[in-house]
């Protein structure tokens, strides 16, 4: 595992792409296929489940390095990361062993969880006593579940490209779909000629760019396509070999979710895949994003949930029919087809996304200000001659959401960050005013520079009023205006209000703590409410 | 209990039977210094006594017109009843333990100091006492170091291969203590050594003293145009990302600081490499110096004071935190270490 973590060091040590593709091609051109096939498994995000609590693992640790909890605990704090913490207060080890990283996850890791507590604590403990500290560190990273580094899958597939010479979008269709990692998996997936056969494999999403210019520079309007852009969960419908497979963008096969879906992929004919939204739909409107997350994570879905929150598919785009790849066909194409396709089966949770009509761009943003009343979050714009892409291509497909919905609220509580935060307060809670006191509506971490970071970190270490372990009650001074996407009403929070993808869009210097907005403002933005 | 021998005030520490300061942060009339980095050494006290090997760098620290006067390491004055001696602390040449004795009683004031060894100054001392009063910089068991020799070894290989792929190295340490230990460990078979104006100057005090260094050059008389690459050019981390050091375009960065033990501070930084090489002793040192200088009473300053402190009491020590400003408060660490 050596040579994995000696490339996790490298790449951790670079914020340049360039840099980053060296040390991957660097790795896979001489890495073992069994090892390299969990590299790329892990390194493209995918992990197995924890195998271990962590509360177990700093235990083991704190007694190895003869160290009460508390000491641990206060060290932690101060790195900001577990497994890194643990590294760091090891032993040294006794010896150094140099075994492959597929031996470690096959033989050891994913073992783990089905092995009593102290059979766990003796297989962490041998591994711990043959690791240096880099390798200590990222076999931490993988037992807990936490591996993550700044790779992009893209940077993975680019630099297996140069590796095997095979072209990076065959890499990446390669990559999609249920694989176990082996030896025998890692070298089909750089063989120059494989069949690429698998029946569940999905394609790689076309992504949309956001709309950061005036539309009227995309040129003439009758050259696009406009259709709502809804908030649910992106997925492909794949029906293939008499099989129907639904996966979500988060590349996770979810057909067994969502039955009544599996369903619709029966009717579908032999050899077809459609891009596609999960929504949850009822009485012909779509319901708000937490609906969703009811059923989201649930492997089984009982008949009450069944009811309450039934879903649809939103058709976007057809990019296989009968058999074939149709992704380089004009989109006007693909769209006759599957408009064809969904008045022949005519299934009533197949809802055609429906095209928004205008002639002029004035008149297509009179529409996108309609938005909010659809529960819809903008306009997503097509090139009607444009072909299916793989990722994020620029120039074809844009998304021109409408503006994030704001409040100004309060610092209330503020707790430590991790990783590149360790030791700076950056994790904040913000709250409105309610009956003369603050309540806790929003936590956020992004949107401050890193001056203002700092500044906000120095206000919190002098006007700290309280501390719940790694928690700070903060002087109620500075104001906040949060962005969020979506607001709902929530039994859940205390606020009886819940928002979706709040973050800081600027720091209000000009607002005292008493000009923060109220419960009662906040509530008049729930759909529904008298505006 | 009686009046410690030492204790807290607002212009430093105080020994009141010997009417003298330790360090002191505002000028007073007598100012007992341990060595010259400028959070321990400040202008304006009317006298100031430091150890033989330390008074050349402490006066170029200080104005011109301060009246120093020196001890050699060992050798020991009686002031108002208290006997004072300077010993070795192995932080920087001419850091010093400050050690007091008072009818017998024994305290050591020990500044910053290090066990590693460090071929610019002289060793750390193991000095006896009765009370030991210790910095806590890096007082937590995250913080270890590895051998002095396996760093360079590292520091070495990035400059090579950085000189290999055609970049030239910055590497950052502070200008004073930091930056004359890295030159005693660069290989200068590798390639140019360039210095910085501010590490130049304390260079030059070093070579003075007669410590042997690897030849250098100041960065202004280095060649004309951009052709860096190859050199190694040694910086106070204040230059990290300023105007000065936008001429190396292409260079890599590292810093080399206890801090960088953490990943979390050298991400933070935004520089190419962090080697662990601290002029502060680390978890195991602080344990060892507590055990073997005998001390029933452990003073704990500057660093992780409530951890320390509640860690020695638990091994049965009657150990204290000396109040400061920085207590229990994990600095944003830009200063020396």
């Amino acid at each position: 595992m050596k040579a994995f973590a000696e490339l996790y060091a490298r790449l951790d040590a670079t914020t340049k792409t360039s840099q980053k593709v060296d040390a991957l091609v660097d790795y896979f051109s001489t890495a073992l296929p069994a090892e390299a096939a969990w590299a790329v498994y892990f390194l493209s995000g995918r992990r197995p489940r924890q195998a271990v609590p962590t509360r177990r693992l700093q235990t083991w640790a704190a007694e190895l390095a003869n160290i009460p909890d508390w000491l641990f605990e206060e060290s932690r704090s101060v790195v900001g990361d577990l497994a890194e913490s643990i590294a760091l207060i090891l032993p040294a080890p006794e010896k150094n062993l140099d075994w492959p990283l597929s031996e470690w996850v096959e033989s050891v890791l994913l073992r783990l969880r089905d092995m009593t507590e102290e059979e766990q604590k003796a297989a962490v403990l041998a591994a711990w006593s043959v690791m240096d500290y880099r390798q200590a560190f990222v076999w931490n990273k993988l037992i807990t579940g936490a591996f993550r580094v700044g790779v992009s899958q893209l940077l993975v597939t680019r630099a297996l490209s140069r590796v095997s010479g095979v072209k990076a979008e065959v890499i990446v269709h390669r990559l999609m779909g249920d694989w176990q990692p082996s030896g025998e998996w890692f070298t089909q997936l750089i063989a120059v000629d494989a069949s690429d056969a698998d029946a569940s494999r999905p394609y790689p999403f076309c992504l949309a760019h956001p709309l950061d210019v005036e539309p009227e520079t995309l040129g003439d309007i009758n050259n696009w396509q406009a259709e709502w852009k809804w908030d649910g969960i992106r997925s492909q419908l794949i029906r293939r070999t008499g099989q129907s497979y639904l996966w979500s963008r988060g590349e996770e096969l979810v057909t067994e979710r969502y039955p009544e879906l599996k369903a619709l992929g029966d009717q579908l004919p032999e050899g077809t895949v459609l891009d596609s939204e999960i929504l949850p739909w009822k009485d012909g409107r779509v319901l708000p994003f937490g609906e969703l997350q009811r059923r989201i994570g649930r492997k089984t879905i009982g008949k009450k949930l069944l009811d309450e929150v039934p879903v649809v598919l939103m058709a976007y785009d057809l990019i296989e029919w009968q058999g074939r790849d149709v992704r380089e066909e004009p989109l006007v194409c693909r769209r006759t087809r599957l408009e064809e396709l969904a008045s022949a089966i005519n299934a009533k949770n197949l809802v055609l996304s429906p095209l928004v009509h205008a002639t002029s761009w004035s008149e297509l943003a009179a529409q996108r200000a309609g938005s909010r009343d659809r529960n819809v979050e903008g306009l997503m714009l097509k090139r009607k001659d444009s072909a299916y892409r793989v990722g994020r291509v620029t120039g074809d497909w844009w998304k021109w959401k409408i503006g994030p919905l704001t409040l100004d609220a309060v610092l209330i509580y503020a707790q430590g960050g991790s990783g590149k935060r360790a030791g700076l307060f950056t994790d904040y809670t913000f709250g409105v005013w309610h009956e003369g006191k603050l309540v806790p509506i929003a936590k956020a971490y992004s949107g401050l520079t890193d001056v203002e970071i700092k500044q906000v970190d120095a206000f919190i270490r002098r006007n700290t009023l309280e501390t719940f372990g790694p928690v700070r009650t903060v002087q109620p001074e500075l104001v906040f205006e949060l962005g969020f996407e979506g607001i709902q009403a929530s039994s859940r929070h205390k606020s009886g209000v819940a928002v979706r993808f709040p973050r800081m869009l600027r720091w209000r210097t000009d607002k005292k703590a008493d000009e923060a907005d109220t419960l009662e403002s906040v509530r008049k933005l729930l759909p529904g409410a008298a505006a | 209990m009686p009046t410690p021998l030492i204790t807290q005030t607002d212009r430093g520490l105080y020994c009141a039977a010997g009417d003298f300061f330790i360090d002191p942060w505002r000028p007073v009339q007598r100012a007992v210094i341990s060595h010259a980095h400028s959070d321990h050494a400040r202008i304006g006290s009317d006298r100031y006594l430091c150890s033989s090997p330390g008074r050349e760098i402490l006066r170029s620290r200080l104005d011109g017109t301060a009246t120093i006067d020196a001890l050699p390491y060992g050798e020991v004055i009686e002031h108002n009843g208290v006997r004072i001696s300077f010993h070795p602390a192995g932080h920087i040449l001419g850091s010093s333990q400050i050690r007091l004795e008072r009818h017998g009683e024994v305290w050591v004031i020990t500044g910053d100091y290090k066990l590693d060894r460090d071929p610019t100054c002289a060793h750390f001392e193991m000095v006896r006492c009765h009370s030991l009063l210790t910095e806590s910089t890096f007082g937590l068991p995250v913080y270890r170091w590895a051998s002095t020799s396996e760093i360079f070894a590292e520091i070495n290989s990035w400059w090579r291969a950085n000189r290999d792929a055609g970049k030239a190295s910055l590497l950052f340490g502070y200008a004073l203590g930091k930056a004359q230990r890295l030159l005693s460990g660069l290989d200068p078979t590798i390639g140019p050594i360039y210095l910085h104006g501010s590490v130049e100057r304390m260079t030059n005090e070093y070579r003075n003293a007669g410590i042997e260094l690897p030849p250098t050059q100041h960065v202004s008389a280095g060649p004309t145009g951009t052709r860096w690459a190859g050199a190694i050019i040694l910086a106070p981390p204040s230059a990290h990302n300023s105007p000065w050091s936008r001429r190396f375009s292409d260079a890599g960065t590292a810093m080399a600081s206890g801090w960088m033990r953490v990943r979390g501070a050298r991400r933070r930084r935004a520089i190419d490499r962090g080697f662990v090489l601290s002029d502060h002793v680390d978890w195991s040192g602080l344990h060892t110096v507590v055990k073997e200088c005998g001390a029933t009473q452990v003073w704990v300053t500057h660093g992780f004071v409530a951890p320390l402190v509640r860690r020695f009491q638990e091994m049965g020590l009657d150990a204290h935190g000396m109040t400061t400003a920085y207590e229990g408060e994990v600095d944003e660490p830009e200063g020396e270490a």
